[in-house]
């Protein structure tokens, strides 16, 4: 029995080993860690039960039989963050570069499967030269495997992916069908095609960082969620994501012991708007000063940054906001920021997390840029996205809610539960002075007039008090009072309970 | 005594004296300018007046807008704080024509100490002691070098018109004064038009220290001691004390004895202030008098328990002082740092923004100790470029100068401003600095101890072991909530370990944590450390007991730690378990991008004058461009010889920090 328990250890050890000492140093060199040491971090110490030790690869072409790692370039299985069960595959690149094969594609998808029976997230760590060119056929076979089960378990359970190293080609669409990905600077890439064929067919000349790098993701293309220095810090806030998040599509959003006064006034915020309209303001003060302790998650903190995104909690509890920022393009909505917004709001409500919207918009961005690209239907994913949301919505109106950016961000209209506006919220179809020169066209030639009008709409029209005498405003609330109002408000919503009419999906204008 | 009284100022002076007359039952009005409209000023006051845009030059100085503010609400008095019309005559006057108390001093006094030729001769007539020089108009380098050998090397050659270090030069030999003298002439007739050169002694190892005197309308006159006020940055005072822990009491005795004198030369009533230089040897030297009440003024409070602007106002309304010399003795000792919203990061540029946090540490008085925070702003309030960057003056007292210094550090450590850049860890860093500790510093101190200016402080040994111990606790806190989340798995709950390995400044302590309801105990190197606290998660400010002393930490979150801001270092400090740190040191150290071919805007401000073009070459200090922000004008310069790139700005552009204004090549 000793040989046998020594035998199984002797297994166990090799198996551990990776691709061997010289890889491992070598991936330290990179500044990487290993995917047996990412999942330490990741995940409560010891907690990790493995999955598929064994496993190894079954082909036979090029002389591959010769080699036959235990475990096969992956490591799978489920452990815990914080008590809370999650199940994670991390990607080996010292064991033939992290490729995927066959095998290495079922290891994936045994876990994937159990995650979603089980109701637990599926926290993915892509470190992978790409698919295993022995295997051919077999390996993209197991690609698609997996997205697959991506698209199964999307809205079912949370899916996260971090990209900690190379992820090109087909496997770049297993992280963008997850709910969220995170890059590390300098040491990650995605891409669909490399710079060397994108020399060749295009004759463009770029670098990798360039092409997808932490930086192209996270600031141009939106694909990234968010990028962290190296792979213990990006390590250290998944798990802080994770405790956010429900653990399936059936929990609810977890709740944490917290250190906070429910009722906190913050006497600051009457002075946040500034006395001048043109004047822009940090949206960012005003949800640090709601949240629980002033923590905010942020998702998307490089992109489209007229919308901010992210959670907070409220009594302990998660809740996803979306907020317009005046400092960037007046808090503006606009193509990039629909999408980034409406993604978000997408993700709350299949996860039943609240969402508190905070309102300052001056409109849609004007232009043909915004024209061509499509700003329409963009804008129309933002707005379908809050109206299908049924998950509790309260909007708190900090100034500017014209036009149909009133309407688009949870306004009463798309079944907002509380809608609340400070005593400088201006809800209208637009600005006086556009107003104006609209209605009295006749007398543009008339500057003093014009302003006489101007002064006059602003009277009627700039305030909270047009809407809320017709109930699209629940309350006009103090700023300071802005916490406990929504503290309760999220409170009394702990039971709603909504429901769409069947269908088989919907058809979110893409 | 009066029934309502004007103040003619904003900030923090402006609520220092309200609170003064709220106390002897005097009515207030605040003056404000558009930019002042939520000012704490306008909050606290009876009533306030509107009195124009936002630049002093278009409010505050306005005499006539003043006057109109002061006939609308029938004030009886005025106080006029410092700086603005403080020392203007033309006001004095003004207001003695409308029959309108000034509470300060007679026209007559303000005009003769206001001219710094007028009063330093006055200064010689009544007897006080001046720095040894020729006013006369020298003819010649000749002439020059005949009477700097009089005066006694070192010299120092000085354009009667200069100001701001031009046209000066320091002598210390027959040829350097003769070489002097020309190039001070030169610079003198190009920079002022007005080639006038006077010579006197030139003071080695000067120190500032100023006499505050109180002077009534019934002949009285009596000097309230010293303060000191050496630690100076470009002829800003930043640090102050009273007493000076360089005075004996013989030289107190003599500058008080002849502060007095000059006082009653020139019929001086109200408070005012006659500032020395005094050097190595204990030589003082008057510099000029300051015909109003002096910033600083509150040091000199807190040891003789007088409130300055008190008497000011009772010696307005015609009162007799009711105190004598020999009354006035020092109690203890004070210290002041003044809170000046300028980042010490960025070179002192001043910074302007939301203050999204500002909290003061709570005033107090008790005999052994005390803190006081004069200061004219609010949470949420705006600093706005128009008027002065001092926010705060916070003051501590306590029996010895030690205690005091100790008083000023806790206090400093517990002031929490955000949402501007702030002088707070520099005013720290100087509280421990061994000479300052020492009470021997000079006006030279900020130049010749931080002469590449301040890069944060670096903690010793003892403090890390501190704050790690104290990190470890707090960890142990933050960890334990978060394994209390909601959705665990029944029976299988992570267990918050005892082993620990806090990272700062670039040193490992591995500690064991023990922990009790009360509190913890910290095993690090070799020893326990208590640590006990109220501290929760969250809170920006944590006050703990480590190993039986008081620590004061303002905290924020990072990846696995806490931001720690502590005297003057910012940290970031990771708590990790043995095994996570060991596999943090694998990552590299990141350095942060390589700016050195950009020029990069160092404060928001607005892009007046672009000196370059794409394809010049540029010198090493040559003017690249002028940033105007606080109504001031920074000309950025060239670092280092290079080719311009590209200019990424225009004129008329409002900058951010950091913006790309020029690349190099």
């Amino acid at each position: 029995m000793k040989d046998i328990l020594g035998e199984l250890e002797a297994r166990r050890d090799a198996a551990r080993a990776g691709g061997g000492q010289r890889r491992i140093e070598a991936q330290h060199a990179k500044g990487k860690l290993t995917a047996r040491e990412r999942l330490e971090l990741l995940l409560d110490e010891g907690s990790f039960e493995e999955f598929d030790m064994f496993v190894a690869h079954r082909c036979t072409d090029f002389g591959m039989q010769q080699d036959r790692p235990a475990g096969d370039g992956v490591v799978t299985g489920w452990g815990t963050v914080n008590g809370r069960m999650v199940y994670v595959f991390s990607q080996d690149f010292t064991v033939f570069g992290g490729s995927l094969s066959e095998t290495h594609a079922q290891k994936i998808c045994k876990i994937m499967d159990l995650a979603v029976q089980n109701g637990a997230p599926v926290i993915g760590i892509n470190d992978s030269g790409g698919a295993r060119i022995q295997e051919g056929v077999a390996s993209l076979a197991g690609y698609a495997e997996v997205f697959q089960r991506n698209i199964m378990a999307s809205g079912v359970v949370p899916q996260i992916s971090l990209i900690m190293g190379p992820c090109a080609g087909g496997a770049v669409y297993s992280p963008a069908m997850t709910d969220f990905i995170f890059m590390v600077k300098d040491t990650s890439y995605m891409f669909v095609t490399g710079p060397d064929v994108v020399k060749t067919v295009t004759n463009e000349v770029v670098t990798a960082e360039e092409l997808g790098g932490a930086s192209t993701h996270t600031r141009k293309s939106s694909v990234a969620d968010g990028a962290f220095d190296n792979d213990v810090e990006a390590l250290a806030e998944a798990r802080r994501l994770i405790d956010l998040l429900p653990l399936n599509n059936r929990d609810k959003a977890p709740v944490r012991p917290f250190f906070d006064d429910v009722a906190r006034e913050e006497p600051s915020l009457d002075t946040l708007i500034p006395d001048n309209a043109h004047t822009p303001y940090d949206m960012k003060e005003l949800i640090l000063k709601l949240a629980d302790e002033g923590d905010f998650f942020e998702i998307q903190a490089d992109f489209a940054r007229n919308i901010v995104t992210g959670f907070i909690r409220l009594e302990g509890s998660t809740v996803g906001v979306v907020a317009n920022q005046p400092m960037v393009l007046a808090g503006c909505l606009d193509i990039d920021s629909s999408r980034k917004a409406a993604r978000f709001v997408r993700f709350c409500d299949a996860f039943e997390i609240p969402i508190l919207t905070l309102v300052d918009v001056p409109g849609f961005l004007p232009g043909t840029s915004q024209e061509y690209g499509g700003v329409i239907k963009h804008g129309a994913k933002l707005l379908f996205a809050y109206g299908e949301a049924t998950v509790p919505k309260v909007t708190v109106i900090t100034r500017k809610a014209y036009g149909g950016a009133y309407d688009v961000m949870s306004s009463k209209h798309l079944r907002g539960d509380f809608n609340y506006a400070w005593p400088t919220a201006e809800i209208a179809v637009m600005g006086a002075k556009g107003a104006t020169e609209i209605l009295y066209r006749s007398e543009l030639g008339d500057p003093q007039k014009i302003a006489a009008r101007t002064g006059d709409y602003e009277a009627r029209f700039a305030n909270p008090f047009v809407a809320a005498e017709r109930g699209f405003i629940d309350e006009v609330i103090t700023p300071r009072s802005t916490r406990r109002r929504i503290c309760r408000a999220f409170a009394s919503l702990r039971t709603k309970k909504q429901a769409n009419p069947w269908k088989k999906h919907n058809n979110i204008p893409l | 005594m009066f029934d309502k009284i004007l103040i003619a100022n904003r900030g923090e002076i402006a609520c220092r004296v309200i609170k003064t007359a709220r106390k002897m039952g005097i009515a207030t009005v605040a003056i404000y300018s558009d930019a002042d409209r939520n000012a704490l000023h306008v909050q606290m006051a009876d009533e306030a007046v509107h009195i124009g845009p936002s630049p002093a030059a278009q409010s505050y100085i306005v005499i006539d807008k003043v006057m109109d503010a002061i006939a609308k609400t029938g004030a009886q008095a005025v106080h006029p704080g410092y700086g603005f019309l403080s020392e203007n005559p033309r006001f004095a006057a003004a207001l003695e024509k409308a029959g309108v108390a000034f509470i300060g001093p007679p026209v007559g006094a303000i005009e003769a100490m206001g001219d710094k030729i007028t009063s330093k001769k006055l200064a010689a007539e009544a007897g006080v002691s001046t720095v040894p020089g020729y006013m006369g108009l020298i003819a010649d380098a000749e002439e020059a070098v005949t009477i700097s050998r009089q005066i006694g090397y070192p010299v120092m050659i000085k354009a009667s018109a200069g100001g701001g270090g031009k046209g000066m030069r320091i002598a210390w030999s027959d040829d350097e004064a003769r070489e002097g003298f020309q190039s001070s002439k030169n610079e003198a007739a190009a920079s002022f038009g007005d080639d006038r050169i006077f010579i006197e002694k030139f003071v080695t190892q000067p120190r500032h220290i100023e006499i505050q005197v109180l002077a009534d309308a019934h002949g009285n006159a009596v000097y309230l001691h010293e303060r000191e006020c050496s630690i100076q940055r470009r002829n800003q005072k930043v640090i102050e004390e009273a007493p000076s822990p360089f005075l004996d009491a013989a030289t107190r005795k003599a500058m008080g004895e002849q502060a007095v004198a000059l006082a009653r030369a020139v019929g001086y009533t109200s408070a005012g202030t006659v500032e020395f230089i005094v050097d190595g040897g204990r030589n003082f030297y008057f510099l000029e008098m300051n015909t109003r009440l002096q910033v600083e003024h509150p040091v000199t409070e807190l040891i003789t328990g007088i409130d300055l602007v008190e008497q000011m106002i009772r010696v307005a309304a015609g009162e007799k002082l009711p105190f004598k010399q020999a009354d006035l003795k020092i109690n203890g000792w004070a210290m002041e740092s003044r809170l000046y919203a300028e980042d010490p990061y960025r070179g002192f540029l001043p910074s302007i923004g939301r203050l999204s946090r500002y909290r003061p540490p709570a005033e107090e008085a008790t005999p052994t100790r005390a803190v006081r925070n004069d200061t004219g702003v609010t949470e949420g309030g705006e600093i706005s470029m128009y008027y002065d960057p001092m926010i705060a003056k916070l003051c501590t007292w306590a029996p010895d100068r030690a205690r005091a210094i100790e008083e000023m550090r806790l206090a400093l450590d517990a002031f929490e401003v955000e949402g501007i850049g702030h002088n707070l860890p520099f005013l720290a860093t100087v509280m421990d600095h061994p000479k300052f500790v020492a009470g021997e510093m000079t006006t030279a101190f900020i130049n010749e101890e931080f002469p590449d200016g301040f890069d944060g402080a670096v903690l010793p040994e003892a403090a890390l072991e501190r704050i790690a111990a104290a990190a470890a606790a707090m960890n142990r806190v933050s960890e334990i909530r978060l394994a209390r989340i909601s959705g665990r798995m029944d029976n299988h709950e992570r267990h918050v370990g005892e082993d620990w390995v806090v990272t700062l400044q670039g040193k490992a302590f591995p500690v064991r944590i023990g922990a009790d309801k009360a509190g913890a105990d910290v095993h690090i190197g070799g020893r326990v450390l208590r640590v006990t606290s109220d501290w929760v998660p969250g809170q920006p400010l944590a006050r703990l007991t480590v190993g039986g002393a008081p620590l004061v930490l303002k905290v924020g979150k990072v990846p696995s730690g806490f931001r720690v801001r502590y005297r003057g270092a910012d940290l970031k400090v990771h708590v990790r378990t043995p095994r996570a740190a060991e596999l943090a040191a694998l990552m590299p150290e990141k350095l942060p991008p390589d700016t050195s071919k950009f020029l990069l805007c160092p404060m928001p401000g607005l892009l007046v004058k672009l000196n370059v073009v794409a394809g010049d070459e540029v010198q090493e200090g040559q003017a690249l461009c002028t940033v105007e922000a606080m109504k001031m004008e920074n000309i950025l310069r060239a670092e280092r010889k290079g080719v311009v790139k590209a200019v990424k700005a225009a004129p008329g552009d409002s900058l951010a920090v950091d913006q790309v204004i020029v690349e190099f090549d």
